[in-house]
């Protein structure tokens, strides 16, 4: 059968910044970290702090319900259209990481339907602290621990915790309850990650996801400069 | 043909978003009819038979230069549940992705643009084998094995079940996997001359019912 040796046609977009028909995609962030460190409740802030002043959408990873895609809705944080749910058979880090073809399709599909936008979030059904995104799916990633899931795991690193480039140390409220060492946890967090950034935050508290907020706008004015 | 193409399109790992498909298995597990290696065995024995032998004659007849659009109409007709019909369009869509990316053609360019939410699944993998310069019984010995591999991989994840014997059922299989490629060739040369309702028919209703039910649960691990 024939092999096309000549082939010079568009490639098949992935990490490709601009899209078929030329305008600039979205920017694509991942939410990634442990199952319960508050990625949804990070997003769903996010969504409220940044709506006003940007189109955004979400794709979530659930890994056997669409219960993040649900919570979102329910919240209202954006409307319908907006949120999208992927299947990830078992395997959320395979659907964000070697396979990521399932939510390529899903952002292609919201850019769509719904763009232009933005600003996609896309939050990896909840795993281990190895789990990490595809350059080809996300531009920037955000890994979210919390202070509940103790306070050694900063220290421990893992790809998530040293290379992401945000790390979230997430519900400091509740340090006092469990134990948790917010001092050593940032100084953890700052050895292994050099000059990345860290973020400590309380959902709960008055400031919210403000700095993390920030960050995005941040990652957008580089990415449409 | 380059036999090292066809292990890279053959491989499980290839990312065209099969992980997330059991191919049945997980409706078959909750049911009750999937159990253990034994059953798994049986499991895909039925479904290398009739899914797997339409699938791997839909990309046979592919890789001969039948009609893209005139096989995916086959592909429906053979596939009576929906919730089926979508999975297989999203595998496609997927498949043409990744394939876009790995061996670029013009006419996986083409199949995009006519198809963009997708082709049923067997259909693009025989335009990808083409692609890849594969001959047609390469494209039906991998969408035999695929209609096999996927439940045995899902069942490992879904029982515990130990790897090895998973393994073992796909090893045990393969002589009929042989036998079924080289049936879906000989069909799909029937169809470039009779037209594509010579395409195998044979259908597995437990399967197509199933998929029915499976798609309505609230709680899955799989997609289908
Ligand atoms: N106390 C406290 N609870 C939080 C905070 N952020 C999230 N949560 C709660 O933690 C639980 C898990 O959060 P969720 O966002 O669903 O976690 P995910 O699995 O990472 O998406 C939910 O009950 C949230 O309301 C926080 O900053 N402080
Ligand atoms: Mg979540």
């Amino acid at each position: 059968m024939h092999l096309d040796h000549s082939h010079d046609g568009p490639r098949a977009v992935s990490a490709d910044a601009r899209r078929p028909d030329g305008s600039r995609r979205a920017l694509r962030i991942g939410l990634g970290g442990p199952v319960g460190s508050g990625k949804t409740a990070t997003v769903a802030a996010l969504c409220r702090a940044l709506r006003e002043e940007l189109s955004l959408a979400v794709v979530t990873n659930d890994i056997y319900t669409r219960e993040d895609a649900d919570f979102l809705l329910r919240e209202a944080v954006l409307p319908p259209e907006r949120i999208a749910a992927v299947e990830t058979g078992a395997c959320p880090h395979t659907a964000i990481r070697d396979d990521i073809s399932a939510n390529l399709e899903a952002v292609e599909d919201l850019e769509d339907e719904v763009g232009p936008l933005d600003l996609i979030l896309v939050e990896s059904g909840g795993d281990n602290l190895t789990a990490t995104f595809s350059k080809g799916l996300v531009d920037a990633q955000i890994f979210v621990i919390d202070v509940a899931g103790g306070d050694d795991i900063p220290r421990k690193g893992g790809p998530g915790v040293t290379t992401a480039d945000l790390l979230v140390v997430n519900k400091t409220d509740l340090a006092p309850y469990v134990g948790s060492d917010l001092a050593r946890m940032a100084a953890d967090a700052k050895a292994q990650r050099a000059e990345l950034p860290v973020v400590l935050q309380s959902l709960r508290s008055e400031s919210g996801v403000r700095e993390v907020a920030a960050w995005v706008r941040a990652r957008l004015a580089a990415w449409t400069a | 043909m380059s036999r090292a193409a066809l292990l890279v399109l053959a491989d499980g790992r290839f990312p065209a978003g099969g992980h997330a498909h059991s191919g049945g298995a997980e409706a078959a597990v909750k049911a009750g009819r999937i159990t253990g290696a034994a059953s798994l065995e049986t499991f895909c024995r039925g479904r290398l038979h009739t899914a797997g032998l339409v699938a791997a004659s839909l990309a046979a007849a592919a890789v001969l230069g039948a009609d893209p659009a005139e096989l995916d109409a086959a592909a429906d007709a053979r596939t009576p549940s929906p919730a089926l019909r979508v999975a297989a369009r999203k595998l496609g869509r997927q498949l043409t992705r990744a394939a876009r990316a790995t061996w670029p053609s013009d006419e996986l360019d083409a199949l995009a643009r006519r198809f963009p939410k997708g082709a049923h699944q067997p259909v693009v993998l025989g335009l990808v084998a083409r692609a890849a310069a594969l001959e047609p019984v390469d494209a039906a010995h991998c969408a035999a094995y695929e209609s096999v591999s996927g439940p045995a991989s899902a069942t490992v994840r879904l029982l515990s079940l130990d790897p090895f014997d998973a393994t073992g059922v796909l090893a045990r299989l393969a002589p009929d996997v042989d036998r079924v490629a080289d049936q879906a060739v000989e069909a799909a040369r029937r169809a470039i001359d009779e037209g594509v309702d010579a395409l195998p028919a044979g259908s597995a209703p437990l399967l197509e019912i199933g998929a029915e039910a499976h798609a309505a649960w609230a709680v899955r691990l799989f997609a289908s």
